[in-house]
């Protein structure tokens, strides 16, 4: 992690932002002049009850340092209940990944509203002083020629060999 | 104990004599006996004669509920244990059955032995097993074996709090007495205690002995997708290949798609040869949704499941 401050890291973080509430926020921080930082990469979702945690997943094994899930407020879902059903689904994927063993905070879930531009930014600059304080991500990012302490064919686990 | 197994086993019969002879069902799934020791096989019995083949003891370890999907356009018999029954209500809940389609024949369950435990605990092959009251009679070319059943048990059964199946149209047996639910899932909470990178490195090393035989999906009643997210080719969530990583993802993901679905039974468990103890991952999802959402997989036949409903005073502290 020493290096990583040294080499002028910077985390890539991967947004994924609901269109009727949290990507108009985004929208509303960047009309109104409020700096964040340039850390996110915003994906536009139709909703926050629209995210598989297959999507989490990928992008933290393609190499995303941090991800952010945010959604609309409690009852202000343009559908109604999306946020409700996503709410759900966060909270026992952000408990299993943390039981696995992934860092607290590599992935975190907002709720913006399309009038809080400014918490946009905190919310932003928040994920993004965490992410830095994690350092860049390496458990579970693919590598090609990474076979893993228990595969076939490890030293570290002798018993699985095949004669 | 003897006595029960076998009354519960006569039992068994009758009851499926008399729905295959009335024609109210038109299979019954069951046990049947075997060629290998320690072990039982699934039979599917079509009229009453076959009846007599089905048995009942302490190897009965499938999910019979897994077949079912087989069976859509039948009317189906079951012998279910506890685990069974709770995959089954679950199953009946995301409307895999028509009402009336199943008849369910509930076994009160003495829990099942561990057939690896029993393998490592003696020397040589095992070429006969059979029960004796409580214990475990092992034979070999040169040796004979007593073992304590209850010593043997399967870890998933160890800490099963819900062993007489609560929906059965009839029971064949008295109800046993259920472990109170303080016990439940101690594997998790100690492994709750362990460091992150602990927890870490176990779970990559675990994960990483996989072979990518599917043969977890293939034993869980709840894994009935037509395409599973591993065999989608665009998009194409996991790559063909051993890498590190996507086993790990293999496993997060399809342990992730058993919450407030999965019964416990340990099916995948049992079913994989490379004994990756994946009821660590589900026994924490049922853990937590239990915690977080006050639901248990496959008790109230009414309750939806709760990744698919909501209140609005759901927990949210996580959320920024």
């Amino acid at each position: 992690m020493a290096n990583a401050i040294e080499s002028n890291w910077e985390p890539k973080i991967l947004a994924f932002l609901c269109n009727w509430c949290s990507y108009a926020g985004a929208d509303l921080a960047g009309t109104s002049r409020i700096q964040y930082p340039p850390n996110i990469r915003v994906i536009r979702v139709p909703c926050s009850g629209r995210i598989n945690p297959l999507f989490i997943l990928k992008a933290l094994q393609s190499g995303i340092d941090g991800v952010l899930v945010s959604g609309c407020h409690p009852g202000d879902c343009h559908y109604l209940s999306g946020n409700y059903i996503g709410r759900r689904k966060s909270a026992t994927l952000k408990r299993f990944l943390e039981y696995l063993g992934f860092e607290e905070g590599r992935v975190q879930f907002s709720w913006v509203s399309a009038a809080e531009g400014g918490k946009f930014s905190q919310v932003v600059d928040e994920v993004t002083q965490d992410i830095k304080k994690l350092g860049p991500a390496k458990r579970f990012v693919k590598r090609e020629d990474y076979r893993g302490p228990g595969a076939k064919g490890s030293s570290e686990n002798p018993k699985n060999l095949n004669p | 104990m003897e006595e029960r197994r076998k009354a519960i086993q006569d039992r068994i019969r009758e009851e499926a004599k008399e729905l295959l002879s009335k024609k109210a069902v038109d299979l019954i799934i069951g046990f049947g006996e075997w060629t290998l020791p320690l072990r039982t096989t699934p039979i599917f019995v079509r009229n009453p004669e076959g009846a007599d083949h089905l048995i009942w003891n302490s190897f009965c370890e499938n999910n019979l509920a897994t077949y079912l999907h087989k069976f859509s356009h039948f009317k189906v018999g079951v012998v279910a244990k506890g685990c069974d029954a709770r995959s089954i209500v679950a199953l009946s809940l995301e409307k895999r059955f028509k009402p009336d389609q199943l008849y369910l024949i509930g076994v009160p369950c003495q829990r099942m032995v561990d057939r690896r435990r029993v393998k490592k605990a003696v020397k040589g092959e095992i070429l006969h097993a059979h029960e004796q009251g409580d214990q475990i009679i092992a034979e070999g070319e040169d040796f004979r074996t007593e073992l304590k059943r209850d010593d043997f048990l399967y870890p998933s059964c160890r800490v099963c709090t819900h062993r007489t199946p609560t929906q059965a149209n009839v029971l064949v047996g008295d109800p046993v007495e259920e472990s109170p639910l303080a016990e439940a899932h101690p594997e998790v909470k100690e492994f709750e205690k362990k460091s992150q990178e602990d927890r870490w490195r176990y779970f990559e090393k675990e994960s990483n002995r996989c072979i990518r035989c599917y043969a977890c999906r293939e034993a869980c009643p709840m894994c009935y997708c037509t395409e599973c997210f591993v065999d989608s080719s665009n998009p194409k969530w996991i790559e063909k290949g051993f890498s590190a990583s996507d086993l790990e993802f293999y496993h997060i993901i399809r342990a992730y798609h058993q919450a407030g679905r999965c019964s416990g039974c340990g099916a995948c468990e049992r079913a994989c040869p490379m004994e990756i103890p994946l009821t660590y991952f589900t026994q924490k999802l049922n853990q937590d949704v239990k915690e977080l959402f006050n639901f248990e997989t496959g008790i109230d036949p009414e309750a939806p499941p709760p990744l698919s409903t909501y209140q609005t005073e759901d927990r949210q502290e996580f959320i920024k």
